[in-house]
Order: C-alpha cells, then sequence, then structure tokens
C-alpha cells in the first residue's frame, strides 16, 4: 500500500505529549514516525500533504451521532451521515441506536458494520441498547451486542426510567468494561417542554424544560454508579450545576465521564425568541449562566469531551409548529468551527485539549484503538485550517438533513482534509 | 344571519381613519409595539366605534378586501367577533378551521396557509395553540398575519380591549394599578396586558399561587403577589383569569374550592376593594371560580364593554393592517382571483 507524508503541519498529539511543527508519515494505512519537518526524503513517498500552517490532530472522533438508519432514511443514513462526518474532520463515530428498528440485536449491530463498510467513509463504532426494544423493561442482550461490536450501551433519546434497570445495567456492563451512556432527564419535569424553563420561556409562554429535570437524573445515575462502580457517561451536559455534579462526584472517586455539544456552549434559550424549531433541541439550549459553567467544565476536564448529538430531522418535519417539530440539530459539519471560534478562539482552552476532548478522550471512553498519532497505530488524522473563515451554508451539507440554526453563520477553523486508515477521505475544494 | 342592512357611512370616512403612524404588516404580540402605537390603536378603535354607530353599523372602508380566519384552536368569541369586525368594515370574510381542513390528511399549517395566500387575501387572523405559530407564518406569507391567540404567549386584541375598556372608564393608564389574577402562567391574556399596560405608564400586579405565578415575572419589572387580600386595597384595576384547565398536566392548587376561597372575587372582597374598582375578565368566565355571579354581573364589571370593545379594537386592526396595505399600494397576496363572494356566517 501507499506512504505519505504530510509535511510540515503543527502536529498536536496529547497522547504522546506532541504539540509541535512536524512531518507526519504514514505508511500501508499507519502512522509510522513523527518526524523533524524536512528529515524525510521527499522522492520516497507516494504522495504528499503540505501541511503549513495546518493543525494536524489524531482523527477527531465524534461519540454521539444519530444516523437514523435503518428506519428514518427521510432524515440520514448511514452513507449520508458519515459523509458528513468526514466534510466535518470526523474520522469516527459512535452512532446511537434510537433507530427503528433500535439496535437491540446482534444482527442489527451488523446491519450498521455492513452498511458502514459497504459506504467506505469514516469508522462507525456501534452503540447497542440498553434495554430490549429500547422500551425500559428489560436488560438487552448487552454480551451478545458486545460480540457483535458494541461498543457502548444507551438508550439515548430517552432516559433509563426504571432506577433498578439502570442499577442492574451499570452492574452488567462492568463485566464488559463498557460505559452507559445517559441521556439525563426526568420526564415528569420536562414533559410538553420546548425548551428551557426560564424568563425566556415564561415570556413566550412556551413549556419548560427546568434545569432541575436534567440534574435530578444526573444526580441519581451517579448514586448508582457509585453503588454498583459502573462506568457511567453523562450525555450532553447542558446545565452548569450538571457541571458541578460531576465534577464533585468525579474528586469522590465516581467511575463518570462526560460530554457537552457546541450547541450547549454557544447558544442561550434567547435564541428562541424568533420561535425557529431549528433551536429546539433536548436538552434545550439553556441561560448564558449555563454556557459558562460548559467552558468551565471543558477547560478544567469535568467534562471530558466534545460531542455533537448530530440529530438531522428532514425539513417537512422541522418545518411544523414549535411543539410538534422535533427535537435535535445537525452537528458534525459545525462542531470544528464552532469549536476553534468559540473554545480556541476566545482562549477558553488550547490545540492539546482540544484534541484531548475530540480525539483522544472520546476513544478511551468507547475502549476503540484511535485518538491517537503513535507510532504502529491508525493512521486516522485531521487536518485543520485553524485560520479560515468560511460562511455556513446548510444547503451545501453533506448531511441528507439542513436543520441548522447556523446557517450562514460565519465560523472560524475548518477541516481541510480527513485522512482514515491513511486514504484521504475528504479534502476540502 | 342575514346581510347587513346597515347603509355604507359617507365617502370621505376612509380619510377619516388615518393610518399615519402604522408601520407594521403584521400584529404579532404587544411587546413589538411602542406606546404610541398601541395608542394609534385604540384611537382608531374609538374612531371605528363612532363611524359605526358603537359597532353596530356597517361602513365599507375595506370593501373588496378578503379577510381569512384560520383558526387551529376552538374559539367562538374571538372568531366571531373579528368576522364581525372585517363585515362591519365591508370585508369579506373566509372561515377556515383545522378540523374541517386538509390538515387532518397531513398537510403542514404552512402550506394551508400559502393556499389561501394564493387565493387572494389582504390578511390572515390565526389562532394556533402553539407559541410563535402566527410568527412562523408571518415570516413566510405575504399578507398581513393577525394574532387572534398564540397558546399561552399572546391575544393581543384581547390586551388592546381590555385597555381599551379601562381608558373608557378610568381615563389615562398612567399611574393606574391593575391587578391581573389567576392562571398567569397558562394566559396569554395576561402577557397581552402585561405589556400593553406596561408600555401606557400603568402599575401591573400579577397575583396567584406561586404554582401559577412564577416569582420571575419580577425580572420584567412587575410585582407578583400570592396574596389577593393584601393587594386588594391598592388596585385600580382587576382582571380575573381563567384558570385553564385544559393546559395543565397536575392541578396547580388542591381545589377549585380552595382556589376560589383564596383569588376568586366576591362581595365581600369588593366591599375591601377602592370605590371605584373596574373588574374585567376576558371569558369564558368560570363563576363561581373566579369571580362570583353577584361581582361578574355588578355596575363595576366591564365584561360586556370588553365585547363591544373587541370588535372596535378588531376593525381597529384590519383597517390599520388592510388598509395600511391598501394604501401602501400593495395589492392582495396574488393575482388569483377573489376566493369567496359571499361570506359564511360562523
Amino acid at each position: 500500500m501507499a506512504s505519505m507524508l504530510i509535511r510540515g503541519g503543527r502536529v498536536v498529539d496529547p497522547s504522546q505529549g506532541i504539540d509541535r511543527v512536524a512531518d507526519l508519515l504514514i505508511r500501508d494505512g499507519l502512522v509510522v514516525s513523527i518526524g523533524q519537518t524536512g528529515s524525510q526524503p521527499l522522492g520516497k513517498v507516494d504522495e504528499t500533504i503540505d501541511a503549513e500552517g495546518l493543525v494536524v490532530t489524531p482523527g477527531l472522533i465524534d461519540m454521539h451521532v444519530h444516523l437514523r438508519e435503518p428506519g428514518r432514511e427521510e432524515d440520514e443514513t448511514i452513507e449520508t451521515g458519515t459523509r458528513a462526518a468526514l466534510a466535518g474532520g470526523f474520522t469516527s463515530v459512535a452512532c446511537i441506536p434510537n433507530t427503528e428498528p433500535p439496535i437491540d440485536t446482534q444482527a442489527n449491530v451488523e446491519f450498521i458494520r455492513q452498511k458502514a463498510a459497504r459506504a467506505d467513509t469514516c469508522n462507525v463504532f456501534v452503540v447497542g441498547c440498553v434495554s430490549r426494544d429500547r422500551a425500559g423493561k428489560e436488560l438487552a442482550e448487552i454480551g451478545q451486542l458486545v460480540e457483535a461490536g458494541a461498543v457502548a450501551f444507551s438508550d439515548d433519546g430517552s432516559p433509563v426510567y426504571d432506577a433498578e434497570l439502570m442499577r442492574r445495567a451499570f452492574e452488567y456492563c462492568r463485566m464488559f468494561d463498557k460505559p452507559i451512556l445517559a441521556h439525563e432527564e426526568v420526564l415528569e419535569l420536562s414533559r410538553g417542554g420546548v425548551m428551557h424553563e426560564g424568563l425566556v420561556s415564561l415570556s413566550l409562554g412556551l413549556a419548560g424544560m427546568p434545569a432541575a429535570a436534567e440534574e435530578v437524573m444526573i444526580g441519581r445515575d451517579l448514586a448508582l454508579a457509585e453503588v454498583t462502580g459502573g462506568r457511567l457517561h453523562v450525555m450532553h451536559v447542558s446545565t452548569a450545576h450538571g457541571v458541578e455534579l460531576i465534577r464533585r462526584a468525579k474528586a469522590a472517586g465516581i467511575r463518570v465521564t462526560a460530554e457537552a455539544c457546541p450547541h450547549h456552549f454557544t447558544l442561550t434559550d434567547e435564541n428562541l425568541r424568533g420561535f425557529d424549531s431549528n433551536f429546539k433541541m433536548s436538552p434545550p439550549l439553556r441561560t448564558a449562566a449555563d454556557v459558562e459553567g460548559i467552558l468551565a467544565g471543558l477547560a478544567d476536564g469535568t467534562i471530558d469531551c466534545i460531542a455533537t448529538d448530530h440529530a438531522p430531522h428532514a425539513p417537512e418535519k422541522k418545518l411544523l409548529e414549535l411543539d410538534r417539530a422535533p427535537f435535535g440539530i445537525l452537528g458534525l459539519e459545525t462542531a470544528v468551527g464552532l469549536c476553534v471560534t468559540r473554545l480556541i478562539e476566545t482562549g477558553r482552552i488550547g490545540w492539546p485539549r482540544f484534541v484531548d476532548a475530540a480525539s483522544r478522550l472520546p476513544a478511551e471512553i468507547l475502549g476503540v484503538n484511535r485518538g491517537t498519532l503513535r507510532p504502529g497505530g491508525v493512521a486516522d488524522v485531521t487536518l485543520i485550517d485553524p485560520g479560515l473563515q468560511w460562511r455556513v451554508d446548510a444547503g451545501r451539507f453533506a448531511s441528507k438533513s439542513v436543520n441548522s440554526p447556523f446557517h450562514d453563520w460565519t465560523l472560524t477553523g475548518r477541516a481541510v482534509a480527513t485522512i482514515v486508515g491513511g486514504r484521504v477521505k475528504f479534502r476540502l475544494p | 344571519m342575514p346581510e347587513q342592512s346597515a347603509t355604507a357611512a359617507p365617502g370621505p370616512l376612509p380619510h377619516r381613519l388615518p393610518t399615519a403612524g402604522w408601520s407594521h404588516q403584521n400584529l404579532l404580540d404587544l411587546e413589538e409595539l411602542t406606546a404610541d402605537e398601541i395608542s394609534l390603536i385604540l384611537d382608531t378603535a374609538v374612531l371605528c366605534k363612532e363611524a359605526t354607530d358603537g359597532c353596530r353599523r356597517k361602513i365599507d372602508v375595506l370593501a373588496g378586501a378578503a379577510v381569512v380566519n384560520l383558526f387551529f384552536e376552538n374559539s367562538t368569541r374571538t372568531k366571531t367577533s373579528f368576522a364581525l369586525a372585517a363585515r362591519r368594515l365591508g370585508a369579506d370574510v373566509i372561515d377556515f378551521s383545522a378540523s374541517t381542513s386538509s390538515l387532518s390528511k397531513g398537510e403542514s399549517f404552512i402550506d394551508t396557509a400559502k393556499n389561501l395566500e394564493a387565493m387572494g387575501i389582504d390578511a390572515v387572523v390565526v389562532r394556533h395553540a402553539t407559541p410563535g405559530t402566527p410568527h412562523l407564518l408571518a415570516g413566510h406569507l405575504d399578507v398581513g398575519v393577525i394574532n387572534a391567540g398564540d397558546g399561552p404567549h399572546a391575544h393581543p386584541t384581547q390586551g388592546l380591549l381590555d385597555i381599551l375598556s379601562i381608558r373608557e372608564r378610568l381615563g389615562d393608564l398612567r399611574g393606574l394599578t391593575v391587578g391581573l389574577v389567576g392562571d398567569i402562567a397558562h394566559s396569554r391574556t395576561a402577557r397581552s396586558n402585561l405589556w400593553g399596560l406596561k408600555k401606557l405608564g400603568a402599575r401591573v400586579i400579577l397575583c396567584g399561587p406561586p404554582t401559577l405565578v412564577s416569582e420571575r415575572w419580577q425580572e420584567l419589572g412587575v410585582e407578583i403577589s400570592h396574596d389577593l387580600d393584601a393587594i386588594l386595597p391598592r388596585c385600580d384595576v382587576l382582571n380575573l383569569l381563567r384558570i385553564q384547565f385544559e393546559r395543565q398536566h397536575t392541578s396547580p392548587f388542591p381545589s377549585v374550592r380552595e382556589y376560589a376561597h383564596l383569588y376568586a372575587m366576591n362581595r365581600e372582597r369588593l366591599r375591601r376593594a377602592k370605590r371605584d374598582l373596574v373588574i374585567l375578565a376576558p371569558g369564558p368566565i368560570n363563576r363561581g371560580v373566579e369571580v362570583t355571579a353577584d361581582v361578574a354581573d355588578c355596575p363595576q364589571s366591564l365584561i360586556l364593554d370588553q365585547v363591544t370593545n373587541g370588535l372596535a379594537v378588531r376593525m381597529a386592526v384590519l383597517w390599520l393592517i388592510c388598509g395600511g396595505r391598501r394604501a401602501a399600494g400593495k395589492p392582495p397576496a396574488a393575482d388569483g382571483p377573489r376566493g369567496v363572494e359571499q361570506e359564511r356566517i360562523v
């Protein structure tokens, strides 16, 4: 197979403590070396990419993506979703099992893996259901799902409502050392809600989803993780108090990790004043104080990683009354721009922490052999132009859907090349 | 109902109903209006009332205009009031209710509205259970959109007619203290009153149990109270809002009996209020819950004035929006044939 030299970029790889201008040599789909720039004889490689001025990172991993297939191919397919991932700089996604049918059998896991192989785009890691039929009544055949390749378990879209079932899931998953990715929501408190409960929902007369609906459930799951020794991964933390609960739990030694979404550290409930359903997601956009809490949590590592909760919905579904439009927002193709614009340009975090949050830690949480540029490892690499200013055009997304509130925003920072297993799968034209 | 027999007013009437000072294509909520614009609507309403002999006669200032009542939620009085107001101005009225429409066939409400627009209408009066739906329509349509109630969010003509009723009885709003009592959480009437009253300089007190009156309202510069008896002596106006049982998942108070004990306006409470206290209720009223029957029918009650002023305010709004469009030379939305020859009564 071919060799490739990525020359003169700023290589940021926190797994090896590297952050310097260097050449990255790839052969036969694996990383060979990170060497002093210019040290590599040019004639000996098949392809050279000039990465001067670019940031070179281990391939980005989005551990929270709804690919919608099987069942809702009008919103997204495994092929279009993974193409969106590549266009956004992601070499791997973990797909969430709230499909129709849900991913609760070996056959369904196998279906996704085959479809992903056929699409031949980015890596797709499969998340299996916690409960059979995602119904929250009894455990799915978690051992069988692990054998089929599931890397984590989640009933996302809904919380695991029965506390005893959640306890059993934590206990049972321990023997496979798999995390449970938890959607935290007390449904009685958020019932009928379309946005964060606060002054804005009060003025607009919209039914609210209080922060407590999320925080109460985080509290329950932290307690269950503590008593069982299970691994809890809190999905899409959206409240400052939720971040604080996780911070304290980590200090107490509870096995908890957490993710935050770019929209939750960029937008607030004020954005709902125009009644645009593209701002409707669950958990909802919260307040400026919550945004601040998430930014602080990302900076100090309380929130381990950044995930998009990429949730495509066909346009006709979003073009409904606010209470009938579904929850969800596209994430894959705007994530890097939002992270650079909101986190790096503002000085909240540096590049090494970004790569930690978007590559190394997701790989570690999912237990997949990625998130590093160590010699001998799979050559998943993302090249980012950190200064590129670009205008978001949802109409040109690779995703099948367009439900992005960031349409027409100007962002700084964009993936310009996405390399999976040593092959260039995306290049910004 | 037979065709109106009243004769049209003399020719120059449109000139006596100015649209100068009005620049909005739509009326979506009172929050977006200035005090002057609110006063303009109220003044226009007074002119409409005079020109129509107390809303009883027909004038033809909007002859040839077509107004659609697009109601996605049940309504009798607001729909009737808008229909009659439009007809008093000489406009044609089409009634379109969701139950008889293609919405049950899965068509989106925006498609429905665009279809109506393509028939060449001037304005859509929309009611919907979801906040923001009129705003969403306004973003997709070129015709005037008038919000006739969007869930608990806004009901601008209700706010305007309440304020007009107060103004008629007590004069200038500045310095008056208005208590809005009851189900503030689910009340579009409360929200529209709140913005309108504040802009015109009145002091607003929201009163009800904490489950229906959030502490957060104070951040908008209004006073809140959970004790009607405590605020009663300070109020010049009480607006008694209906408990919207249909919008609750779990009851916000233990029983209707307990609610009435704490918040119903009854004769005994009336005795402890200011002598010239006026009482409004947006209707439909639950007699015995927010207000006892004797108080609802007492001389201080403006409940029936509100109905007449509802017509006047809606005439004013229709005139400003449709008349304003015509004065600005905007044709009806499409060149297609006029959709409706003869209105049907609600």
